[in-house]
């Protein structure tokens, strides 16, 4: 049967069919949609695991014990299970084990735009790049396959208009999981420096032997066309060629490491002009103009930063792009921003209020950044809030400034790399303030169970961490909850911190209007006592507007009943007492 | 290159996500080929939406490049002039006429333009501006905006209204079935 689902619901999909056993991984845009989609299909057991690392080494295990295992994660997230990685590259598998990785050419919703395809090379490992939702279904199993036959992870590589594309699909037929046995091997999994040596070798070895296979393997295919032009490509760039050039000749790579040098050889025999159509870095151009074949058309011509598409390859090859109008600019932006009804509104406008140096993190709260509430002054990756303000809290004081970092994590962050940097602040005697925005959820991509949420992937019941004890016995003694939709109230916790010398903690565990459908009476303004002043509107809510007025007369301000989630920020920050709950 | 590009534009919960889906299912049960993309992770805090469907009888790229999109579906005004360049000469736009406010105007560092729907008959004279919110109300849920929407551009999509029809029964809810059926029809009818 065909269905029409996006490369996520794909991999998860073949993953059930192809007799996978264990998935783990950590959400992050844009992969998360495929564990969700294994636990919505029920087929196979899964879980959410506190950072992509934990994931990682958890389906080492369940490859070790013989069941096939699946890690997802974003791009940045293989930095935090890189160290698992780069050995799992020696120990090899027992069950086959795919790390799916979803890049993200554009920065839809990532801090970088890091190519997933340098940790292929850099591990030694192949890695496939499916370029539709048919070949992400069809590449788990073939992955699973080159995995099991070469003893080695591979990696599943997409980039978001692969992961969130829908496309159509046809499905196989299921391989039943057969779980092998549970061998003790202690020269295969355990890397001491006289067993790394030995696996050292066979990994070069077995790199020389995945790429006689990638030579011959159906993945990667000559598609004869016009001879004039030939292009190499994969992935989704593979699409953007076939829509500027559907009569090329095209060499279409799906096993990307490593590259099949006859085989590039052959077809830059066979064609005119060689180029290279690739996302991002010159991974392949490097590599095969270092097999001293010529590229006429390559990163030259397309940028290194930013998605590819078929103008920008129209352009590369010299032909015109698509003539089309200029956008209309000088339009308002419509950025996200909090929800209407969130608790983080609350907390950013007291810290915007009181202009104090915010060390941020990764999730809803970095929206803190952008104006009005501009409150947010660095965010470097996850977990980095508390340890960074560490190191400022230290430079401050050999500097002899008295300002107190104030650092902001959310819950599902905290988990995931913040514990251990708010170790090191009650250990290493550090001096910031540092405020727990523990929503119960993982907010900003979707709202995915975590181990603070009290239930698991599958919707289980869940033990749930008691994030206040576990501040204490990091070494916290100052650790104070707090209510951030109450301004005054939060205001005063703020401000006993940062006069209170040493590490200071407060928590707010308000919940996610979002992912708990929390709906609250909505606000009405007094139109006779507003008097216009905007104090209101640096809450940054999208419920807020102006109301036309009559000319030289002042705007005053209205609340939409259908968007507003009765937070009572704004009426908090109103000054005339103009505002409040139906 | 038989291609027909739809985009849909919008705000982060308006439901553009589920129109792309139910056009998307639609070409699929006519029995032709079809990319649909959008890109999503931070759509529901209130951002700008845009989603791509394509359809034809092999579709490659799932990007519709501006300046080639058949119909520009915008469930805001100010949207449809955002993408409004996606339309190819000759394309058809069919916008909502209920503006929201984006955060930048809601906190008072901009200003949402008043002449928003000279704009856009002056960037695309066959405009067409519907009153979305009140054809959805009508229909029995403010929030089957999305359904009028596709309903206003099924008689120009290469597709049978039928066909369509089906694929809102199937995606809908139990209760929803009724109100969204005629919030499509109601969409048809504007």
């Amino acid at each position: 049967m065909k269905k029409i689902i996006s490369g996520n619901e794909a991999i998860a999909l073949s993953f059930g069919d192809s007799g996978g056993v264990f998935a783990s991984g950590y959400p992050g845009t844009p992969s998360t949609e495929t564990l969700e989609e294994v636990a919505r299909l029920g087929q196979v057991y899964c879980e959410w695991a506190p950072n992509e690392k934990v994931g990682l080494e958890s389906a080492i295990g369940a490859s070790i014990a013989g069941g096939r295992a699946l890690a997802t994660m974003k791009h940045v997230g293989v930095n935090v299970a890189a160290d698992a990685l780069m050995t799992l590259n020696y120990t090899g598998v027992n069950a086959g084990l795919i790390l799916m990785v979803a890049d993200d050419p554009g920065m839809h919703s990532s801090q970088n735009e890091q190519d997933s395809r340098n940790y292929a090379k850099f591990a030694k490992i192949p890695m496939l790049d499916p370029a539709n939702s048919q070949e992400a279904y069809d590449f788990v199993r073939d992955g699973f396959e080159i995995s099991e036959q070469f003893d080695t992870p591979v990696m599943l590589r997409t980039t978001t208009r692969i992961s969130h594309a829908k496309g159509v699909v046809e499905q196989k037929e299921k391989i039943e999981p057969k779980i092998g046995p549970w061998v003790k091997d202690v020269p295969k999994y355990v890397m001491l420096p006289n067993y790394g040596k030995i696996k050292h070798v066979e990994i070069e070895a077995r790199l020389l032997k995945l790429q006689e296979f990638a030579e011959n393997t159906p993945l990667n295919r000559i598609e004869m066309g016009d001879k004039g032009l030939g292009i190499i490509t994969s992935g989704v760039s593979y699409q953007h060629v076939k829509e500027a050039y559907p009569n090329a000749s095209i060499l279409k790579l799906g096993l990307i490491h490593p590259l099949p040098e006859r085989k590039i050889r052959e077809f830059a025999g066979l064609v005119g002009r060689l180029m290279i159509v690739e996302e991002l870095d010159a991974i392949f151009e490097e590599q095969i103009r270092a097999m001293g074949v010529r590229v006429d058309i390559g990163k030259n011509r397309i940028p290194l930063c930013g998605e590819v598409n078929a103008d920008i390859i129209r352009e590369a090859v010299g032909d015109s792009p698509v003539e089309g109008t200029a956008p209309i600019t000088a339009l308002p932006q419509r950025p996200p921003i909090f929800c209407p009804g969130c608790a983080h509104r609350g907390l950013f406008s007291i810290l915007s209020k009181l202009k104090v140096f915010v060390s941020g993190d990764i999730g809803c709260y970095t929206l803190g950044a952008l104006p009005p509430m501009s409150a947010m002054h660095s965010c470097i990756c996850m977990g980095a809030s508390i340890s960074a303000a560490h190191g400022m809290a230290k430079v401050n004081e050999i500097a002899g400034r008295a300002e107190k970092p104030v650092a902001v994590i959310g819950d599902s962050t905290f988990f995931h790399s913040g514990m251990t940097g708010l170790l090191s602040l009650a250990y290493n005697r550090g001096n910031a303030l540092v405020i727990i925005m523990d929503n119960r959820t993982t907010g900003m991509t979707g709202g995915q169970e975590n181990p603070g949420s009290g239930r698991v992937l599958k919707g289980q019941p869940a033990r749930q961490v008691d994030i206040m004890a576990l501040v204490k016995v990091l070494g916290i003694e100052n650790v104070v909850g707090i209510n951030a939709y109450d301004l005054a109230e939060t205001e005063a916790a703020i401000k006993k911190g940062l006069e209170t010398p040493g590490p200071y903690v407060l928590i707010d565990t308000n919940p996610c209007i979002l992912r708990y459908r929390i709906k609250k009476p909505v606000i009405t303004v007094d139109p006779e006592k507003c008097t216009g002043c905007r104090a209101c509107l640096k809450a940054a809510c999208v419920a807020l507007g102006l109301k036309p007025a009559a000319d030289g007369k002042k705007q005053k301000v209205q609340v939409d009943p259908d968007i507003c989630n009765g937070c009572g920020v704004c009426v908090q920050l109103c000054k005339f007492d103009a505002m409040s709950a139906v | 290159m038989d291609i027909f590009n739809i985009v849909i534009a919008g705000v982060g919960g308006q439901g553009v996500l589920l129109a792309s889906k139910v056009l998307a299912e639609s070409a699929l049960a006519s029995g032709m080929d079809v990319k649909q993309n959008e890109v999503h992770g931070m759509a529901q805090r209130g951002g700008s939406v845009i989603s791509f469907v394509r359809i034809g009888k092999e579709v490659f790229s799932p990007v519709v490049i501006p300046g080639t999109a058949d119909i520009l579906i915008s469930f805001e005004p100010l949207e449809a002039l955002r993408y409004a360049h996606y339309l190819k000469p000759g394309g058809m736009l069919v916008y909502n006429k209920v503006t929201i406010n984006p955060s930048t105007v809601a906190s008072g560092l901009a200003t949402y333009p008043a002449d928003v729907e000279e704009q856009i008959a002056k960037a695309c004279p066959d405009a067409r501006r519907i009153d979305a919110l009140s054809i959805a109300r009508e229909a029995g849920n403010a929030k089957a905006v999305n359904m009028v929407m596709v309903g206003a551009v099924m008689k120009k999509l290469p597709i049978n209204a039928e066909v369509v029809e089906g694929v809102v029964r199937a995606v809908s809810k139990d209760k929803g079935v009724e109100v969204n059926l005629r919030a499509l029809n109601g969409g048809a009818a504007a």
